[in-house]
This record gives structure tokens, C-alpha cells and sequence, in this order.
């Protein structure tokens, strides 16, 4: 072993880094990797994938450009970071991509092989950052890593110049490693399982990574070294997890819970697919998964499911909403159970697959023929994703309804620590399904519970309960077609009380902060961090401000309308040009200032911290 | 010892208290009909028997029928009874659609549930219009129809039932009228027996919109000169003389006159595993091939599905959910 060189190591609370490269560079597997890392050694973790739609968008432009943004901390964090503290670019176009995103001072460690003339024209550079005195505002780290990874794996056998490249990732994960003192035992255990068929692969990767960690430890150019102290989260088990990782074992629990196969009817899409690929290994808890020929088909075999007695469930996002409507609209019209699951991205049309955006709110709520009411409910972290999962259907079965779960872009793809709950303390779905009738002459299939609302969920193969139902109207209790005047009309209402009494069984709305004063925000869904924090950090400046997010958004919590009233004015920030604005105007007839952003990016901090100021300064009614 | 009970089903018990509310005369009252005197011979309990329709005309069915069902929406039914037989393969699941239900708007439907093999019956009722619209040319429309929508006649090729069933890969396919009532029973029977997806194509008169549409092939004066009515293993003869028949020429199957040239030992023998002999008998229409034009057997797609969960179950054990949850890298803290 040489002599140690000395380093000085400082200790900082949180740090925010952005692993930014081509899409072929690996970038979302190396920024997983240092957040997996960073969790295992106890800090709290909050990430922001962001990669094109393009699966391999043209090499070195700034469309291909692929980051991984990871938040690191010793304290509670709500958001993967406003700014980077530190950039790792792996080449020109991820460089210029990332550059006007940076923190004050930040460090960039720049991969020199990738600056060449071709690779800065394709970027749009005109001339070399690296030279132009452009970066002067930064600490540059000018490291070759392709030519000093091609060094460190050029005895490895059977890899071809290709392969020997795709290792590079490892190589500046290495020297990441190195900078805040982390160990490299949890990727190498990775990289050995991961590449188990290819053992020249794992080789190079192991060999890249140790050079990469072996780089900084040698080179002078890095004179200190970081260090953030584990984070004081509750005691108990973690681990980490994303949104669709989330709501795939949730679903799997509330069928566990049940008793009674999941079904999961999708057709492939963007951001929502994980779901699906998370759900379709676990035969063994009887999850039926079924990849059907388009969205609608999803839909319908969802609703055949439903009414065959399964835990039936959808996933999709906006575009596939839009083609389920039609189906959605029969399964409210049969009361049958079962979950659609949004993972909204940025629209109209086809828009931002990738991107995370809020705007299906109103489509979910009102995008159906008629008086369709669907209950709502959005998480607001990825961890919550995991109870809403579960509570979807709890709420589902009891007002035999379809319910939609919102969750996002965002939500579905950042991971934060979970803490590992004992499945033996969550509570059992409580199912019962007739087996007698319910009347003398024959069944009625809509005859309803008293006190729900909720018609009985008789299954096909029960003999004595043969009954019809369908998509027209039809005659309170006996569900017979029925286009009598009052009829549709208490049809109508019944539909809408059973969703509206909802409100019955779910939770209060809760408040962090003053119970009244001067403003309030209220959010829904991803974008509780940045509003949780913005509002933690006004309130240590000792302002007033209250933050509300709401999980229910149809039907709202009972006591919503009050806690408005108790404030003087109230934000409402949302990815969306003010959907839910909209709602609570209309329901509540509140003034609301709205602050909307469809950037196809999340809330930064600041950005709701700097509304806050304006408002409280009066510069905003 | 004790010994089941037979069941013992009354074309009565499969009738429903709603009132049939079809046109008079409407092919579809025969199949009905047909369909409540066959189900009490299948020996299924009724509570197992369901019913998935569309939209149109013949999408009323499942209200008549005192069964489990559903009346859902336009061409969609296939995907329901896909949902519900993949939850409960026990189910006896029956599709019940029109031209324009199942292979316009749920064309796309009808083939991937043909493709899956998924156990379920399709009765596909062909009347060549939309009944339930009043009046338009279907997708089995012949070109050139004059209907409200295409007053000067219909410019699309019209799409033959049979031939989509085939290059959508289901595994029984078959033909009737629904006035020749024993034989559509028989074909009812047959596809109820075949375990994978069974299509049955009915031709069904619409008395006020394409009224007379299948006459050759329904009236009895000339229908039996017209319809070649095909058995497993039996030449392929036709005719009220039984005196005409098919062989196979250089441009496939071609009518000859038994007799002087021609006797039964040249004439094709019907053998409903043959694919490509399917093809060519869907493409004929004079004969008219009625009864089963294809069985073969295939794995169904309920089986697979359940025979994956078997081997998950074997490989890895019942699903736990604490296994689940820590199935990833995991930290302690405190």
C-alpha cells in the first residue's frame, strides 16, 4: 500500500449530484447504484431520473442527453434537490444540458475524451467550455475517463471495443465513490449478479469501477474528500423504493389481504410499464397479468375480472385514460370494483412521455359521457404509493366503484428509503360476497347497502343469483333496463351518494403548520416535497404559512372546505395550468392564487419558496 | 355410496322474466330459442353459464337469458369474457356479437381473442347491415349495397367472417343459418365441447333492413341446392340430389357433377384439423360450407396462465409477502 496522501474530509448535511451522460451511457444504472449505495449506509435519498423518450436518442446531443439527480442528507429531505452541488457529465451535451441547473460554485467533473470538436458541434458548442473560460464560475475537474478506463480494462479478454466503453459509467461511479467516502462492496455484489453470464463483463466493470475509486484516491487534483452522516430516520428496516415499485407490492398486499387473485389487464406504456413488468414475476401470489391487445382491452378484460370476483386492476397513463374512458364509464355504470391506476406524464396527445406533468386530474374526474363519478385518490411520495395501492381498493369494494389512483412521471420513477412494514400488521380487506338471495322472487343485483350505498358483488357461479347487467339504464334494485324518467334520475343520484360517502370513511385532511394565518398551499400528489419543504424553510424564517396536500381528491376530505376558510389566502401550486384550482374554486367558492408549471419538470424549492415571499410581502392577491 | 344428482335443465329455466323486444320476424328469436333448448343438454349448471355482449341488436341477448351476464359495450365483449374466464376458467363464457360489433368496431378484439385461444364461445350474428342504427352497410356489407349511408352503393370489400377466424388462429370455427334450427343447435353443442376460443358464425335475417339477404342458403326450395353441409370424414357432396360435389383442382376447391366423369371416391373428405383446407372452404361460396369448417386442439389461454402459477408456486413457493417487500438491498436503523 503507497503512503496516503493527505485529505482533508469535510462533513456536509446534504449534497446534490447529477450523473448526466449519453442514453447509452448507462447514466440511470449509475446514479441507481450511487443512490443504493448512499441508502444502505443510512443517509434519506430523494432522486429524479430524467431521460428521453428515445430509447437511443442520436449519440452526443442534447436530446440524448440522460441524468440521474439523487439528493443525499443526514436530515429529512422532501425533493432530489433544486441545483447540483456536483455534475458528472460524460460529455459536451450533457454538460450544456445540466449547466444553467447548477448550484452556486458547483464542482463538474467533466470526462475530457468526450470533448472533441465533432462532439461539441454536436452539442452546439462553438467553442470548447473547457478552454473559453465559460466554467469559470465552477470547479472544473478535467478527468480522461475513457482513455483511463480503456487503461484499466485492456487486460481483460473477450470484450469488444464497444463493451470495453460501456464500462466507463463504472469508472466515474468509482471516483464518485471515492469523493464522498463510500463503499464499493454493494455494486460489485450488483455487478457480479447482474452480468452472472458474462464473466469477462463483470471483470471490466469491477476493474473500472476500482480504477475509477483508485484515480481519486491518487490524483492530487482531489484535495478533499465528503462526508454526510447517516440520517436519523425512525428506527426499523429499509429499503428503497420508487413509486411503481410501491404500487406493485401494494397491489399484490391488498389481494394477499383479500384473499382473492390479482388481476393486472395493461397494454405497455410510458411511465407506467414498470408496474407491469414488477407485477408480472410474482405468479406465485396468483397475480394474473394479462398484456392486452390496446388500452380499451385492458379495460374491459379489468371490468370482467371485477365482476369474476379478482382483485382487478389497470394501470396506464393519460393517452390510455383517454381510451379506457368509454370502458370506465360501464364499470361505474355496473358497480363493480376494481382500480385504474394514472401514472400521469406531460400532455396532450401524445406530449412528454418521460416527463412528469399533473394535467389528467380533470380528465379522471369528469372525462366520461354523463354523471360518471369516480372516486380519486393521488400519493404524495413514492412510499405512499404503496397504502394508496391498498386503499384504492378498501374504498373500491366498499362503494363497489372504480377507483383511480394519480400518480406521476415523477412519483413512478424517484425512489426514496422505505421503511418496511410488518405485512401481518396491515390490515385484512374484508370481502363478502352473497350467497343467498336477497329477495323472495330473485336476486337483486342492485339492491343497496343501507349505509355504503354499495351493491352486492355476486359472483357468476353462485347458483340462485343469475342476474344481467349492463351499460343502459336501468330500475333501482332490480337492474332491469329502464329508461322511466325517475328512474334514471334515482340512478343518478345513488351513484354519485355512494362515491360521495366515501367521505365517511376517509381520513381528516390534516395541516403541517399554523391552523390558520396567513396563507396556506395546498398540493396534491409529487409535488408535496418541494411545497413540505419550501414550507419548513419559510417557517424556520418565521413566516406563517401552512401546507395541506390532499390524497382524496374525490371525494375531498369532509373538513377541506373549513381549513380554506381559516387562512387568508391560498396557493395552490400544481404541474398543471390549475386543475385543481379549479376544483376547490367551484366546490368551495375560494379565492385560490394558482402557481402552475408544465415544464415537464418537477417543482423546484425555490420556485415555491420565492411565491411565498411574494405573497406574504403583498406583491400577490 | 352417494351418486351426483343429474342435472336437469328445462329450456324453460334458461328463459329470463324481460321481455324479448326484437322486430317480428327477426332471426334472432330462432337463436334464441335455439341457444335456451341446447344450454339444458350441456349438463353446465346454469349459475356457471355467462353471457358477454356489445352493442347492437343482437347484443340484447344476455337480458333474455336467465344466466350471469353482461351487456357491455360497442365490440368490447371479447375483452370481458377474456378478464372474467382468465378469473374463473369454470366459467361456461359465451360471446355474444354482430358483424358490426365484432368485426367493425371490436375488430380488433375479436382477433386477439381468437389468437389467445382463450375458452370462450363466439356466436358472431351476421345480417350484412346495422340493424340497431337503422339501416347502414356493415363490414360484411356486399359492395355496392344501397343503404342510407351509401345511397349510390357501398365502395368497401366486405370482410368474410370465417376467413378472419382462420388468420386470427382460432382453434374452432364454424358456420349456420338460423333458420335451419337443428343444425345451428349441433354447431351450439359442438362449440360448447371444443375447449379453446370456438366462432360460430350465424347467418341471421334482419326483416327490416337486409331482409332476404342469406335466402339462398335459408329458404328451404333451393337452400339445400346451395349449402354444403360439412361432416368430419364425409365427402364434400351437395345438392337436394346429393348429385354435386367438390374436388381439388389447380385453383382449389372446384364444383363437379357426380355421375359419368366424377363419383364420392374423387371428392374431397372433410377433415377439420386441416388448416389450409379451412382457408379454401372459406373462401367458397357456392357451396355455401355450413357446420364445422375447423377444430384443433391448443392450449388454452386460461391454462397457461394458471399452469404458470402452478410452477411458480413449485419453483418458489406461495407467494409471502414479507419475502416481497425484502427483495431488495435493506438497511437497519436504530
Amino acid at each position: 500500500m503507497t503512503e496516503k496522501r493527505p485529505v482533508s474530509v469535510r462533513e456536509l448535511e446534504s449534497v446534490v449530484i447529477r450523473f448526466a451522460g449519453d442514453s447509452g451511457d448507462g447514466m440511470q444504472l449509475t446514479g441507481n447504484q450511487f443512490t443504493n449505495t448512499a441508502a444502505i449506509v443510512g443517509n434519506d435519498i430523494s432522486t429524479l431520473p430524467d431521460y428521453p423518450a428515445e430509447i437511443r436518442a442520436p449519440a452526443g446531443t442534447l436530446a440524448g442527453v440522460s441524468g440521474f439527480q439523487v439528493q443525499l442528507a443526514e436530515t429529512d429531505i422532501w425533493t432530489p434537490g433544486d441545483a447540483p452541488d456536483v455534475l458528472i457529465a460524460m460529455n459536451p451535451a450533457a454538460l450544456k444540458a445540466s449547466l444553467g441547473d447548477l448550484g452556486q460554485g458547483a464542482s463538474i467533473i467533466v470526462n475530457t475524451d468526450a470533448f472533441t470538436p465533432a462532439n461539441l458541434a454536436k452539442a452546439g458548442y462553438e467553442t470548447n467550455p473547457l478552454e473559453d473560460g465559460s466554467l469559470n464560475a465552477f470547479h472544473v475537474y478535467e478527468v480522461p475517463i475513457t482513455s483511463m478506463n480503456r487503461a484499466a480494462v485492456k487486460d481483460v479478454k473477450g470484450l469488444s471495443p464497444k463493451e470495453v466503453d460501456r464500462s466507463q459509467n463504472f469508472f466515474a461511479l468509482g471516483l464518485v465513490y471515492w469523493i464522498y467516502d463510500r463503499p464499493l462492496e454493494n455494486t460489485i455484489r450488483w455487478i457480479k449478479k447482474k452480468f452472472a453470464k458474462r464473466p469477462e463483463v463483470v471483470e471490466a466493470n469491477i476493474k473500472a469501477l476500482q480504477a475509477g475509486y483508485f484515480f481519486g484516491d491518487t490524483t492530487e487534483a482531489f484535495q478533499v474528500r465528503y462526508r454526510i452522516k447517516s440520517a436519523s430516520l425512525p428506527a426499523g428496516t429499509y429499503r428503497k423504493v420508487s413509486g411503481n415499485e410501491a404500487i406493485a407490492m401494494g397491489l399484490v398486499t391488498a389481494a394477499k389481504k383479500a384473499n382473492k387473485p390479482l388481476f393486472y389487464g395493461s397494454y405497455p406504456i410510458t411511465p407506467a410499464s414498470d408496474i407491469l413488468h414488477a407485477l408480472s414475476p410474482l405468479r406465485n401470489f396468483e397475480v394474473l397479468t394479462v398484456q392486452a391487445e390496446d388500452e380499451i382491452a385492458a379495460m374491459g378484460a379489468t371490468i370482467g375480472a371485477a365482476f369474476g370476483g379478482a382483485l382487478a386492476v389497470t394501470g396506464t397513463s393519460g393517452p390510455g385514460i383517454a381510451l379506457k374512458s368509454e370502458a370506465m364509464n360501464l364499470a361505474v355504470m355496473l358497480e363493480l370494483p376494481m382500480v385504474i391506476i394514472d401514472v400521469q406524464r406531460g400532455g396532450p396527445s401524445t406530449g412528454l412521455p418521460t416527463k412528469v406533468e399533473q394535467a389528467d386530474l380533470l380528465q379522471v374526474m369528469f372525462g366520461r359521457n354523463g354523471e360518471s363519478p369516480i372516486a380519486v385518490v393521488a400519493p404524495a411520495t413514492p412510499s405512499e404509493c404503496f397504502d394508496f395501492a391498498i386503499e384504492a381498493f378498501r374504498l373500491a369494494i366498499r362503494a363497489m366503484t372504480p377507483v383511480v389512483l394519480l400518480s406521476d412521471g415523477y412519483l413512478a420513477n424517484s425512489s426514496e428509503p422505505w421503511q418496511i412494514p410488518d405485512p401481518d400488521e396491515i390490515p385484512p380487506l374484508h370481502i363478502e360476497h352473497p350467497r343467498t338471495t336477497n329477495n323472495e322472487d330473485h336476486f337483486l343485483p342492485y339492491k343497496r347497502d343501507p349505509e355504503t350505498l354499495g351493491r352486492p358483488w355476486a359472483l357468476p357461479g353462485t347458483p340462485g343469483l343469475e342476474h344481467r347487467i349492463g351499460g343502459l339504464e336501468k330500475s333501482p334494485e332490480y337492474g332491469n333496463v329502464s329508461y322511466a324518467p325517475r328512474d334514471h334520475q334515482q340512478m343518478v343520484n345513488e351513484r354519485a351518494a355512494k362515491v360521495a360517502r366515501l367521505a365517511d370513511v376517509i381520513p381528516e385532511q390534516t395541516v403541517f403548520g399554523p391552523e390558520s394565518g396567513k396563507l396556506l398551499i395546498v398540493g396534491w400528489g409529487s409535488t408535496y416535497g418541494a411545497i413540505h419543504a419550501a414550507v419548513s424553510q419559510a417557517r424556520a424564517k418565521g413566516q406563517t404559512v401552512a401546507h395541506a396536500h390532499i390524497r382524496y381528491l374525490n371525494p375531498f376530505p369532509k373538513n377541506l372546505g373549513d381549513i380554506l376558510n381559516r387562512y387568508e389566502k391560498v396557493l395552490v401550486p400544481e404541474l398543471n395550468m390549475g386543475q385543481l384550482s379549479l376544483l376547490l374554486r367551484a366546490r368551495y367558492l375560494r379565492e385560490i392564487i394558482p402557481l402552475n408549471k408544465v415544464q415537464g419538470q418537477p417543482f423546484k424549492v425555490a420556485e415555491i419558496s420565492t411565491m411565498i415571499d411574494r405573497i406574504l410581502a403583498g406583491d400577490i392577491s | 355410496m352417494t351418486i351426483a344428482e343429474p342435472i336437469t335443465l328445462t329450456r324453460k329455466d334458461f328463459q329470463s322474466d324481460q321481455t324479448v323486444r326484437w322486430c317480428p320476424g327477426c332471426g334472432d328469436y330462432a337463436i334464441l330459442a335455439q341457444m335456451q333448448k341446447t344450454l339444458p343438454e350441456l349438463g353446465i349448471p346454469k349459475e356457471r353459464i355467462v353471457f358477454i355482449s356489445g352493442i347492437g341488436c343482437s347484443s340484447r341477448f344476455p337480458y333474455y337469458m336467465d344466466t350471469y351476464g353482461i351487456h357491455s359495450i360497442h365490440g368490447r365483449a371479447p375483452t370481458l369474457a377474456t378478464g372474467l374466464k382468465v378469473v374463473n376458467p369454470e366459467l361456461s363464457v359465451w360471446v355474444i356479437t354482430g358483424d358490426g360489433d365484432g368485426l367493425s368496431i371490436g375488430g380488433n378484439h375479436l382477433i386477439h381473442a381468437c389468437r389467445r385461444n382463450v375458452d370462450i364461445n363466439i356466436v358472431l350474428f351476421n345480417n350484412r347491415i346495422y340493424g340497431l342504427t337503422k339501416g347502414q352497410y356493415s363490414p360484411t356489407s356486399p359492395q355496392g349495397i344501397r343503404t342510407k349511408s351509401s345511397p349510390m352503393g357501398s365502395l368497401e370489400t366486405p370482410l368474410n367472417p370465417i376467413s378472419v377466424a382462420l388468420a386470427a388462429e382460432a382453434t374452432f370455427i364454424a358456420r349456420t343459418v338460423d333458420v335451419i334450427q337443428s343444425h345451428m343447435g349441433d354447431m351450439f353443442r359442438r362449440a360448447a365441447a371444443h375447449k379453446g376460443v370456438s366462432f360460430v358464425e350465424v347467418f341471421q335475417n334482419c326483416v327490416i333492413f337486409n331482409d332476404g339477404a342469406w335466402e339462398p342458403y335459408s329458404n328451404r326450395k333451393v337452400r339445400d341446392d346451395n349449402n354444403l353441409y360439412l361432416e368430419p370424414g364425409q365427402p364434400m357432396i351437395f345438392g337436394k340430389k346429393r348429385d354435386k360435389g367438390l374436388v381439388l383442382g389447380a385453383r382449389g376447391l372446384e364444383v363437379v357433377e357426380l355421375g359419368e366423369k366424377y363419383d364420392e371416391k374423387d371428392l374431397v373428405v372433410h377433415d377439420p384439423t386441416n388448416v389450409e383446407l379451412a382457408f379454401l372452404l372459406s373462401r367458397l361460396d357456392y357451396p355455401m360450407p355450413l357446420g364445422v369448417i375447423l377444430e384443433v386442439q391448443k392450449r388454452t389461454y386460461e391454462d397457461g396462465l394458471w399452469g404458470q402459477v402452478a410452477q411458480a408456486k413449485e419453483q418458489k413457493g406461495e407467494g409471502d409477502l414479507r419475502t416481497l417487500y425484502y427483495n431488495a438491498d435493506t438497511w437497519t436503523v436504530g
